[in-house]
């Protein structure tokens, strides 16, 4: 077992130097700094002495693998490569385009972007599993056919939708919550509140479905058919038998999620207001800042890996065999 | 020497498109012959969901598909030689030529005779009042608003029902003669037993789908030319035209994003499982690479890189439609690039399985190349999971255009999308009073598509996957 994790572990890393090398060649082979120079400074003002000057700030100037003016191990650590890419994997982020330290930025920015996603995650298990649930006690029954309609129906309509009718109906009809804003402290709860209440219900046409099919395709195994032979009552069977055989096929797709729950919601946080990681990396994507990009999407392959161990080590939890293996 | 007013322009993603109904086309043929190919398909056909839902789709594509037919219209000739248009145009913007010229000023409601911003108007004797000024085309036709406009409304759109329902009744008929025909019964036989859900095929369920397309197309059909049946946005365009143009749109994405990596997935997926050992590590260390960056960023981070290129490459692409189209296209690829993924982990699995079965084991021992056992023998064997995850991929990738566009890293902000809609209506709800007509007609026209493909999809689901037949989960 404890062979088999360290495995992982090695395999994690190589899929972050992958991530790495994948991520440097999209923002320094498709365009050179001297494009994204260009591209920074807008057309008007785009000199030689501009770009060398744009470039010299952020670090570009230098060789990209081999600094030949230099020797030693300073030929090889003095480069972009280097710089931008090998100190990731230290957490040391630079500063972005713009000149901030990213470092600090992400570990101010994520505590709100927890503050909304933890909740939401949490809850959401919690609702989309019961109505689950429930639709698979009452299967092929009315309940169950309105039910599945209302998931597919729910499905169907885009995240932008939620938020926007959310905000309309509460922030702007009723008046419940503000509409947008943050703020720290217990204060937080009334901002807080709409943006946890969206991200669950928009969720909940996809994520009830899916659980739905795991029970039925559960339900229709021998040893529940063993299970209701020997008398058992049908709730019991359902959730002292079922739930926990489930829970295998639901782990895999939960606990590597839970990680990236740091980096927060894209568009419920522009849209919000939260000073979180998502509103951080939209801002930067229409700055056009392309060292938070790059920060990011490193950050996000490493949480997602660490997602994956801890699947793995979650099945040693629920599951013996893999325990004893 | 040009004698047509017009010069056909094919834009890359209207290639892609044509192949792709080409391909469809030639699929249909094949799989006509071949019961094997056919059962599924037939299967399809007698879901009463999936069948509404066919209806509706392919309403959604055939305004696809008239909008992936450009040219460039005639202008006067310069010098002796022809010239055109600058502008491209498609057979849709030439059937919807009213709505698209039909310019207002700026906001204006839905069905509205006046602007819904009140501004200074001069009156023929010099005076100025502040007011609400009529529309130059929105009801131009009513010579006193006030009174007229309900009683015109109102008529015109009972008209447009009239006829809708008239043509609906007909195809009905029609369609009771055929079945008919083909049983052997009498019309009023056949009619009955459509409408108590007797026939083979649901056409009940697709009657219905058709009723309810015609309900809404008819009054709409009817307004459109003297109104503004959705409205005007803030430079005064038609919503209802936007609304047609973005189906285009969403369908490129759609279809596109997830045909274009097709080959890599089918070819990279086989290969893994059936070569298995050192193939296989590399296969999956490069998907699980790819997946292991969160969607979004890694769109984003693609999607920044090639409009930088785009600036600096500018001389490359001639028109903005162009610029548009080639973006349009990249988005494709990316998107395809992140969905590939799963798709090519399944095919993985299926291979490992199908690989240790005997027949390949047979084709083996008689000396037939890898290659060739791939092709022949595993490749017919997988193509339930890949027309299941097409089918599947398709709403999920219309809804994901959407959150793009709104992060801006969709498609082009010149190019008319639900997106685009969405993210320009979006300030417009904080508006005192609130312009609410544009995210309305997105959300109807963007419900309707998904909603249309989700059901689809789960009917193609149903009828490909072979667990669920075997379960005899589908009767």
């Amino acid at each position: 077992m404890t062979g088999y994790l360290i495995r992982r572990l090695i395999y994690g890393v190589f899929v972050l130097i992958g991530v790495n090398v994948l991520t440097f060649a999209l923002f320094f082979f498709v365009n050179t700094p001297d494009d994204m120079a260009r591209a920074q400074l807008g057309a008007k003002r785009v000199t030689p002495e501009a770009v060398e000057k744009w470039k010299q700030e952020r670090g570009y100037h230098k060789p990209l693998f081999l600094n030949e003016k230099l020797s030693g191990i300073q030929r090889v650590t003095d480069t972009v490569f280097f710089d931008k890419s090998v100190r990731l994997f230290a957490f040391e982020f630079g500063s972005s385009d713009q000149g901030r330290n990213i470092g600090y930025d992400i570990s101010t920015r994520m505590w709100p972007s927890l503050a909304v996603q933890l909740p939401a995650f949490l809850i959401g298990l919690l609702v989309y599993i019961s109505f689950a649930l429930l639709m698979a006690f009452f299967r092929a029954t009315a309940l169950d056919f309105w039910g599945v309609v209302l998931c597919v129906l729910m499905m169907s309509v885009s995240a932008l939708f939620y938020i926007i009718g959310g905000q309309f109906l509460f922030g702007k009809l009723w008046n419940l919550v503000p509409i947008s804003g943050y703020n720290g402290g217990f204060d937080a709860i009334k901002f807080l509140a709409l943006p946890v209440l969206i991200g669950v219900v928009s969720g909940i046409g996809g994520n009830a479905r899916w659980y739905r099919t795991i029970f039925l395709e559960e339900i229709s195994k021998d040893y529940v058919r063993t299970a209701r032979a020997k008398g058992l009552s049908e709730a019991r069977v359902l959730f002292r038998h079922v739930l926990q055989n489930a829970m295998i096929p639901i782990l895999t797709g939960v606990v590597v999620v839970i990680p990236l729950l740091f980096m927060g919601a894209l568009i419920t946080e522009s849209f919000f207001g939260i000073p979180g990681l998502g509103s951080y990396t939209i801002d930067a994507i229409s700055q056009q800042d392309f060292a938070i990009v790059r920060v990011m999407v490193f950050l996000g392959s490493v949480l997602y890996v660490i997602g994956l161990i801890m699947t793995d080590l979650s099945y040693t939890l629920v599951d013996p065999r893999v325990r004893f293996s | 020497m040009n004698l047509l007013p017009f010069r056909f322009e094919l834009l890359w993603t209207d290639a892609l498109v044509w192949v792709l109904v080409a391909a469809v086309i030639g699929y249909a043929v094949y799989a006509r012959a071949r019961p094997h190919l056919r059962a599924p398909w037939s299967r399809v056909s007698r879901s009463a969901s999936g069948m509404a839902a066919a209806v509706i789709l392919a309403a959604f594509v055939l305004a696809g598909l008239l909008d992936s037919i450009h040219y460039r219209p005639a202008l006067p000739p310069q010098d002796g030689k022809a010239a055109y248009a600058t502008e491209l145009r498609s057979l849709l913007d030439l059937t919807l030529q009213p709505l698209r010229d039909k310019r207002e000023k700026t906001y204006s409601a839905p069905l509205a005779t006046h602007l819904y911003a009140k501004e200074t108007v001069l009156l023929p004797d010099g005076r100025e009042v502040r007011e609400f000024p009529r529309l130059r085309h929105g009801g131009a036709h009513l010579k006193n608003p006030a009174a007229d406009w309900a009683g015109d409304v109102a008529l015109r759109g009972f008209r447009g029902l009239a006829v809708a329902l008239l043509i609906w009744f007909s195809v009905a008929l029609a369609l009771s003669a055929a079945v008919a025909q083909r049983s052997g019964n009498g019309i009023e036989q056949s009619w009955g037993d459509i409408w108590r859900g007797r026939t083979a095929i649901p056409w009940r369920a697709a009657l219905c789908a058709l009723a309810a397309l015609a309900v809404f197309a008819g009054p709409v059909i009817a307004l459109a030319p003297l109104y503004h049946v959705f409205g005007t946005d803030k430079v005064g365009q038609d919503v209802l035209y936007q609304a047609l143009k973005s189906i285009r749109t969403g369908m490129v994405i759609g279809t596109l994003a997830t045909l274009v990596m097709l080959p890599f997935a089918l070819l990279l997926g086989v290969m893994a499982g059936y070569f298995k050992g050192r193939v296989d590590d590399m296969i999956q260390y490069l998907y699980t690479t790819l997946s292991s960056i969160p969607g979004v960023l890694l769109i984003a981070a693609s999607v920044l890189m090639m409009q930088v290129y785009i600036e600096n490459n500018a001389s490359l692409f001639p028109s903005s439609e162009i610029r548009a189209d080639v973006r349009l296209i990249a988005l494709c690829v990316i998107l395809g690039v992140t969905s590939w993924t799963g798709l090519c982990r399944l095919l993985r699995g299926e291979t490992l399985k199908l690989r240790e079965l005997e027949y390949i084991q047979a084709a083996h021992a008689f000396g037939v190349s890898h290659w060739r056992i791939m092709m022949r023998h595993v490749m017919p064997n997988v193509m339930h999971i890949v027309m299941i995850a097409l089918v599947m991929d398709f709403s999920g990738l219309v809804l994901a255009e959407a959150v793009l566009s709104y992060v801006g890293v969709g498609v082009d902000p010149s190019m008319i999308s639900f997106g685009t809609m969405i993210n320009s209506a979006r300030l417009e709800m904080a508006r005192e009073p609130m312009v609410w007509w544009s995210l309305a007609a997105a959300f109807v026209f963007m419900l309707a598509l998904v909603l249309a493909a989700n059901l689809f999809a789960d009917a193609v689901r149903d009828a490909f996957d072979p667990r669920l037949v075997r379960a005899g989960a589908v009767a």
